[in-house]
């Protein structure tokens, strides 16, 4: 392996050029990049989005429990009022 | 750092929307200019910006308001950043546009051709994220090493580390490429 047979020195150097190398391919980001416009209402919306979505959906253990409640008094019906009582 | 009103930081602590909308309006510019210097594409930034406000609205009760809000956000929009860079495809990690602003960079060392530098960053791109937003931050942007590690959660060794082995790994890739840097 070459690198084997590098001192550090020449190793440090090698980093060197590559960190060279990236920052000429990779310019740094400019501060004229940041002039940016006013993203609270985009953020608004994305909060009204969840607070509805959060209501009207229901967890899947929910839906999983309502479904054994139903099977339940399918098989034994005399217990609906004992359901009915306890909900 | 910014001097945050404690009562508004108490407030986005307990939920207020308010104090929240607050904080937004501070921070906005700084957590999205910390987030182009990470994503490098402005309707990136944009998005990613408001996924890292959401995830400080929605981890609101985690908040310490005596560690102050700035460095708590950057960290969240840090890992929201690096979320998005893992999606994106090595490929497409800039678009065609992008690619010639690289290869025509003015601030660009005139010795090396458009070229190299095109492929330098196309290796650069293919890193894995954790390492690249390391390089970026620490290389292309300059940031001190503190200020990455505190951003990315790990500490200035563990930063240092994912630089070095991004200079690595980008050395080995160009070396296959037949460039030797």
């Amino acid at each position: 392996m070459r690198n084997k047979d590098q001192g550090p020195g020449i190793k440090e150097q090698d980093t060197e050029r590559v960190k060279k190398l990236l920052q000429s391919a990779v310019p740094p980001v400019s501060d004229g990049l940041e002039a940016q416009r006013d993203l609270w209402p985009a953020m608004l919306r994305r909060l009204d989005e969840q607070s509805s979505h959060g209501m009207t959906s229901v967890p899947w253990f929910d839906w999983a429990l309502g479904g054994a409640l139903l099977a339940f008094a399918a098989m034994a019906p005399r217990t609906i009022p004992v359901i009915l009582f306890y909900l | 750092m910014r001097d945050d009103a404690p009562s508004v930081l108490s407030r986005f602590q307990q939920g207020d929307v308010d104090a929240f909308e607050t904080l937004f309006r501070m921070h906005q510019r700084a957590v999205q200019g910390w987030v182009m210097r990470i994503v490098r594409e402005p309707s990136a930034a944009e998005d990613v910006t408001i996924e890292a406000f959401w995830r400080m609205h929605q981890s609101h009760a985690r908040f310490d308001p005596e560690r102050g809000f700035e460095p708590w956000a950057r960290r969240i929009a840090t890992h929201a950043a690096m979320d998005w860079l893992r999606r994106q495809k090595p490929e497409t990690g800039m678009d065609s546009e992008q690619w010639n602003t690289v290869a025509a960079s003015a601030e660009s060392d005139p010795a090396l051709t458009a070229e190299i530098r095109t492929r330098t960053a196309q290796a650069f791109f293919r890193l894995p994220a954790k390492l690249r937003i390391a390089a970026l931050l620490a290389i292309v942007e300059e940031q001190p090493h503190k200020e990455v590690a505190d951003a990315l959660g790990i500490s200035v060794g563990a930063v240092k580390l994912r630089v070095f082995r991004a200079i690595r790994l980008l050395r080995r890739d160009l070396s296959e490429q037949g460039i030797k840097p």
